[in-house]
């Protein structure tokens, strides 16, 4: 296989994707299915977190199962601010992305000096305090979680928002792989001991990339937090991390739109078969089985290769 | 805190510790000799706890009922080495994490369809249902000592069978370097197959001797799954010996916690355990690889 670190523009397919998706709203007041709008914008949401998480796993190499907890943070601040008062988007949004960014970089400063099996599980385990802690505080509604009064926010411009940050991301997710900082994280994935020998601080671009990965998983949970109107403490456990990774290597690991591939998927698939059928899971778990064990680049890499 | 007090919770401690370590045993080995991170060695709990409530009930005797959980999880075991997990070896930790995390939806749905949503029930052996009086006026329930000893001769077994047989030298060698084991002729493929029948074994053993303490139900394997994992960190990737001192430790320390500090600060304590060991020995307790 050619290796190259170069992420090329998409395709004019993106492009027209983007554009179906803009004008999905109209269509489907159009025909009643107001629902589906929902719908929608939880699979860009996803597709944002997902997306964060693969700049950590796809391009720094760097397997992280606790990244629910920066998801989870970005909702429960959200749903703690609507509590007091403070609904507007402008305003919370920013805030639940700086507060899950001081989280991942805190987190990360510890968990960065392990790596491989032990850094999968350091994360887990601090994932774990910061579910822990969040469920024994009873201002934040305990096992319960937190309504929210108000939304904020009207459904189809949470759907806009939603989109318009997602192409954002794509977009950036290539700037960054391009520019050097992202080409110094390849490599570091590649090889550590090597990029250290050549003078790069690798530490301070894993712990970079930990914490832009966190503050975007905060803003998607922010997001999940408003269209849902509460956060509960699912969305800071382990089986929540496991969702997002499973989205990642589901679309491809390092494949600029895996996040968002494997996020539609997996919800769609979860959306068509859990009406029809409760084991729907075991129709699931084979599909999964089977991407691994024959498509081990996943959605995005089986449509590249065509 | 008074003595009897302090005398309990430590037997606490000491029998949630075994029981993890029956858990951590086999997922140890599978990390170290196989570097493979099975999530589906939860569901192989779950499996045996099922098992056993379902022989229970239709044989009426805790002991076939454990014989039959633990011989039936072990040839699915071994079975399910064969076909998914031996594909996995080669690949990276992701996919492994994928795959197995599909085996535990499989697993969960499986279960839910052969025995329905409902938790099955797992009555304690009536002859061993009471308490028992271990020092004048401390009292102790009879099968919380049944599952210490049980524990504690399954340790002295693997104990014996990891460091004086050649079997055990062969685990230990693939252990701390599998190519070099191959190359001296050990049959890693057929000894790992064995190796993780007897962790599946394990993990029925200590699913079916749970059973009458926590409900059989789905999503079981998961809670404890992550608890083992713990355990495997602590003690060091590969090592029986930082398995059953990483159990040890973990149950002693998440039974303390619990009857000494706050809710939130007990939920917590064992990650906070596992956080410092790898703070300060990155490999766990006991490395494998030297």
């Amino acid at each position: 296989m050619k290796v190259s670190l170069h992420t090329p523009a998409a395709g004019w397919w993106w492009a027209a994707v983007a554009a179906m998706l803009a004008a999905f709203p109209t269509i489907a007041a159009n025909f009643g299915q107001e629902y589906y709008i929902g719908l929608a914008t939880r699979m860009l949401v996803f597709g944002i977190a997902a997306t964060s998480l693969n700049l950590l796993v796809g391009y720094g190499g760097m397997v992280s199962f606790g990244h629910a907890a920066f998801f989870g943070t970005g909702a429960y601040a959200v749903a703690a601010l609507a509590d007091r008062g403070v609904s507007a988007p402008w305003i919370t949004w920013p805030l639940a992305m700086a507060l899950a960014a001081m989280l991942a970089l805190a987190i990360g400063a510890a968990a960065l000096r392990t790596r491989g099996l032990y850094f999968i599980m350091i994360t887990l385990a601090f994932a774990q305090m910061v579910f822990y802690l969040v469920v024994s505080v009873k201002t934040l509604g305990g096992d319960d979680g937190l309504s929210l009064a108000a939304r904020g926010i009207g459904e189809s411009a949470l759907f806009y928002t939603a989109l318009a940050l997602a192409v954002l991301a794509a977009c950036g997710l290539r700037r960054l792989a391009n520019a050097g900082f992202g080409r110094a994280l390849q490599g570091v994935r590649e090889n550590e001991a090597r990029m250290e020998a050549v003078g790069f601080p690798v530490l301070r671009i894993k712990l970079a990339a930990f914490t832009i990965a966190g503050a975007v998983a905060g803003l998607s949970g922010a997001l999940l937090a408003t269209l849902n109107g509460r956060a509960g403490p699912g969305l800071l456990d382990w089986p929540q991390s496991g969702q997002l990774l499973v989205m990642v290597i589901l679309g491809g690991v390092g494949q600029r739109f895996g996040g968002f591939i494997g996020a539609a998927v997996l919800l769609a698939m979860e959306e068509v078969l859990s009406p029809y059928w409760v084991h729907w899971q075991l129709v699931l778990g084979i599909v999964l089985l089977a991407v691994v064990l024959r498509a081990p680049r996943g959605l995005a890499g089986m449509l590249a290769r065509g | 805190m008074s003595a009897a007090l302090a005398a309990e919770q430590a037997l606490n401690g000491l029998q949630l510790g075994l029981m993890l370590f029956l858990m951590a045993a086999g997922l140890t080995l599978v990390l170290g000799i196989m570097d493979t991170i099975n999530l589906a060695h939860g569901s192989l709990y779950m499996t045996g706890a099922y098992l056993a409530a379902a022989t229970y009930a239709a044989a009426g005797s805790f002991l076939v009922a454990v014989a039959a959980a633990v011989v039936g999880t072990a040839l699915i075991g071994a079975l399910l080495e064969m076909t998914v997990l031996r594909a996995l070896y080669r690949r990276d930790h992701l996919s492994q994490v994928l795959a197995t995390f599909a085996i535990i939806l499989i697993a969960n749905e499986a279960i839910r369809m052969t025995w329905g949503p409902q938790p099955l029930a797992l009555p304690t052996p009536r002859a061993l249902s009471g308490p028992v009086e271990l020092l004048p006026g401390f009292l102790y329930p009879a099968w919380r000592l049944v599952l210490i000893a049980a524990g504690l001769g399954v340790a002295v077994l693997l104990f014996i069978l990891v460091t004086y047989t050649r079997a055990g030298m062969r685990v230990r060698a693939g252990a701390s370097n599998r190519e070099m084991a191959e190359v001296m002729g050990v049959d890693v493929k057929r000894l790992f197959t064995v190796v993780f029948a007897i962790g599946a074994a394990l993990c029925a053993l200590a699913g079916a001797l749970l059973g009458p303490l926590l409900a059989v139900q789905v999503g079981m394997g998961e809670s404890i799954l992550i608890l083992a994992f713990v355990v495997v960190v602590i003690g060091g990737i590969g090592s029986i010996r930082g398995a059953f001192v990483g159990a040890l430790l973990v149950g002693i320390v998440d039974t303390a916690g619990r009857a000494l500090l706050v809710p939130a600060l007990a939920s917590i304590a064992i990650y906070v355990l596992m956080a410092a060991v790898l703070f300060w020995k990155p490999q766990g307790l006991f490395p494998a690889r030297g």
